[in-house]
């Protein structure tokens, strides 16, 4: 009961200051900012985690998914929701977002995890380039040029949201038993399926999930930038998300929360290298998947992240009078 | 009264080498049979047709009234048939009880919007099946170790453990793959009781592959004899062990004599 109260009154303290930072200017709004990427970038590393780590196959699609999610929300606040001051809106626009990457996650994991084996990252890459190159070729959305003048919805408040909400959500899968499923299958697919896991079905419905706040984090990155363009998913976008897992360690939602911190520390401070952060991201990860696969929480989380019930229940130790 | 448990006539080739032929075995409830025979005999390979990891090229596996064949793995284990597997297979990086959980999986009973939303039945079904493979941990003294990670646990209990995991299951037929493997003699003592204790307690039937021939006649009711995949001898443990035929399969391999022993074996 102590540990909800405290996670409580964090959440409740961490809410409340999304909403009095940016009203009273209590950072500067390159922090602002700053802050609100790591929101959004808090939500990609998990989910991608979700696949990268908790299922042990290899995507590099992820910016993909996120593509479809900020085209699919812009269109919706752009073209399709009359412009108004409803307050449902923006959520529905993130809701569809995410639900467009996930469906798309299910068209991508059909033939992906058709037969046991490793065909995730070929299919994962050649899904990525279909998405950038099918987005420059549709004028509607403005091709290669990407589209403009979306509105800057995503506040504060609401980023901050949708980053506990998505963490809560897969942290949920993890510790349940359709995500030990998934689990079970990363140690071992043939055991895995003589438990009685379905393991086709587990792989595609860990995959929609990823793909599912992929896209949600596309669509609050979208109304952030109020800019997007298919050059800004490309494969760098999904390198950088794998360093955030390599980083923080597979396996683990601490880690990726860790991760994605880090990483959006260190970009801020390579700012100034400009181009060379290119060659610098991609070295990062091919040196922590040789020198530290796990990476930091690797496998480990918090321990507060378990929910209660998943504890065993013993019985009280007896003490000799 | 169709047999509760029917192989029949089933065989299964890899390319050219056939690795079990004409292979039949009738089980009724509550049996315990071994099945021997040399190295690369096919006896691994009758517990991956029975479980489904490979799909039988000939012949008909027929449990409680169903055919097997063509089934899935999840769906066979759905069915109530287990196994365990000559070299541990445990899920290594997990916690003992989620190894445990795991097999609990297709008897849980919440959906995947209640899982991702901690809602509903979640916490009821969460602490039902948390006890449920508790209740196991204690039965297998491996309680204590619970939230370890399966691999950090001495061998002889990672095996304990592969077999609690699929007790857990809620199967009645049990497939034990050399389960004597790397054990010492007082070790292979206890799991003898141990194999005996576990069929009263969860109704079992158990199928088992050994080589420890004092394990095989020790508790086996008939043994099954198989070399180069066809069955060359089958009945009481000790009719088999004068049987002539089957101390020649030995005698081939073994050099001690025709002493069907081979504890040495697995490294
Ligand atoms: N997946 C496979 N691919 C090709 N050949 C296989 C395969 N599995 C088994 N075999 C071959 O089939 C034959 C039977 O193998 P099997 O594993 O069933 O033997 P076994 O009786 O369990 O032997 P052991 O006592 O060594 O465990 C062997 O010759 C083996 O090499
Ligand atoms: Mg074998």
């Amino acid at each position: 009961m102590n540990r909800h109260w405290t996670i409580g009154l964090l959440l409740l303290a961490g809410a409340a200051l999304s909403w009095a930072i940016p009203r009273y200017e209590l950072l500067n709004p390159y922090l602002q900012a700053t802050l609100m990427y790591l929101g959004i970038n808090i939500i990609l590393a998990t989910s991608l985690n979700l696949i990268n780590g908790y299922l042990g196959e290899f995507s590099v699609g992820h910016a993909g998914f996120m593509a479809v999610g900020a085209y699919a929300s812009a269109i919706l606040t752009v073209m399709l929701l009359p412009v108004g001051a409803a307050a449902w809106r923006f959520p529905l626009a993130i809701m569809a977002g995410g639900c467009a990457a996930a469906l798309t996650g299910l068209v991508v994991a059909i033939p992906a995890f058709r037969t046991r084996g490793d065909y995730l990252a070929i299919v994962t890459l050649a899904f990525a380039m279909i998405v950038k190159s099918a987005l420059e070729n549709i004028n509607a959305v403005g091709g290669p040029r990407g589209l403009l003048g979306i509105e800057g919805l995503s506040t504060m408040p609401w980023i901050f949201a949708w980053t506990v909400l998505s963490v809560w959500v897969i942290r949920n899968f993890v510790y349940s038993n359709p995500g030990r499923g998934v689990l079970a299958i990363r140690e071992d697919e043939v055991a895995a399926e003589l438990m009685g896991v379905n393991t086709r079905r587990v792989k595609i419905r860990a995959f929609m999930i990823a793909s599912f706040f992929a896209g949600v984090a596309g669509g609050l990155f979208a109304h952030l930038l109020q800019f997007i363009s298919p050059r800004i998913f490309d494969i760098t976008k999904t390198t950088d998300i794998l360093v955030m897992v390599y980083l923080g360690g597979v396996g683990s939602i601490g880690g990726s929360i860790v991760g994605a911190s880090m990483f959006t520390v260190l970009q801020e401070c390579l700012r100034p290298l400009g181009v060379w952060r290119m060659v610098i991201m991609p070295l990062l990860l091919v040196l922590l998947m040789l020198f530290r696969p796990r990476g930091i929480m690797g496998l480990r989380d918090f321990p507060w992240f378990r929910p209660s019930v998943e504890c065993p229940q013993r019985p009280p130790e007896t003490h000799p009078s | 009264m169709k047999p509760w448990f029917q192989a029949n006539n089933v065989g299964h080739h890899f390319g050219g080498l056939s690795a079990i032929s004409g292979f039949n075995l009738e089980l009724r409830s509550g049996e315990l049979v071994g099945l021997i025979g040399p190295n690369g005999a096919g006896k691994t390979t009758v517990f991956n047709l029975i479980t489904g990891v490979y799909r039988a090229a000939e012949g008909s596996i027929r449990f409680q009234g169903r055919e097997l064949t063509g089934l899935t793995p999840w769906i066979i284990s759905g069915l109530g048939i287990a196994r365990t597997f000559q070299n541990i297979r445990i899920f290594k990086q997990l916690s003992v009880l989620d190894n445990v959980r795991i097999a609990h999986y297709r008897r849980t009973h919440y959906s995947l919007a209640e899982a991702l939303l901690h809602l509903g039945r979640y916490r009821r079904e969460e602490r039902r099946l948390t006890r449920a493979a508790m209740e196991i941990l204690r039965l297998l003294h491996l309680e204590s170790y619970a939230d370890e990670t399966a691999d950090s646990l001495p061998y002889g209990l990672q095996r304990r453990l592969e077999i609690g995991r699929a007790l857990a299951t809620g199967a009645s037929l049990l497939l034990l793959d050399e389960p004597a493997a790397g054990m010492n003699p007082s070790e292979v003592g206890q799991l003898m009781e141990f194999i005996g204790w576990i069929r009263g307690q969860f109704n079992l039937t158990i199928l088992l592959i050994e080589h420890q021939m004092r394990l095989v006649t020790g508790i086996c009711e008939r043994v099954l004899v198989l070399d180069f995949g066809v069955t060359i001898a089958e009945g009481r443990p000790n009719e088999i062990q004068n049987n002539p035929q089957v101390l020649e399969a030995y005698l081939g391999q073994a050099e001690d004599g025709g002493q069907m022993t081979d504890d040495g074996r697995q490294t």
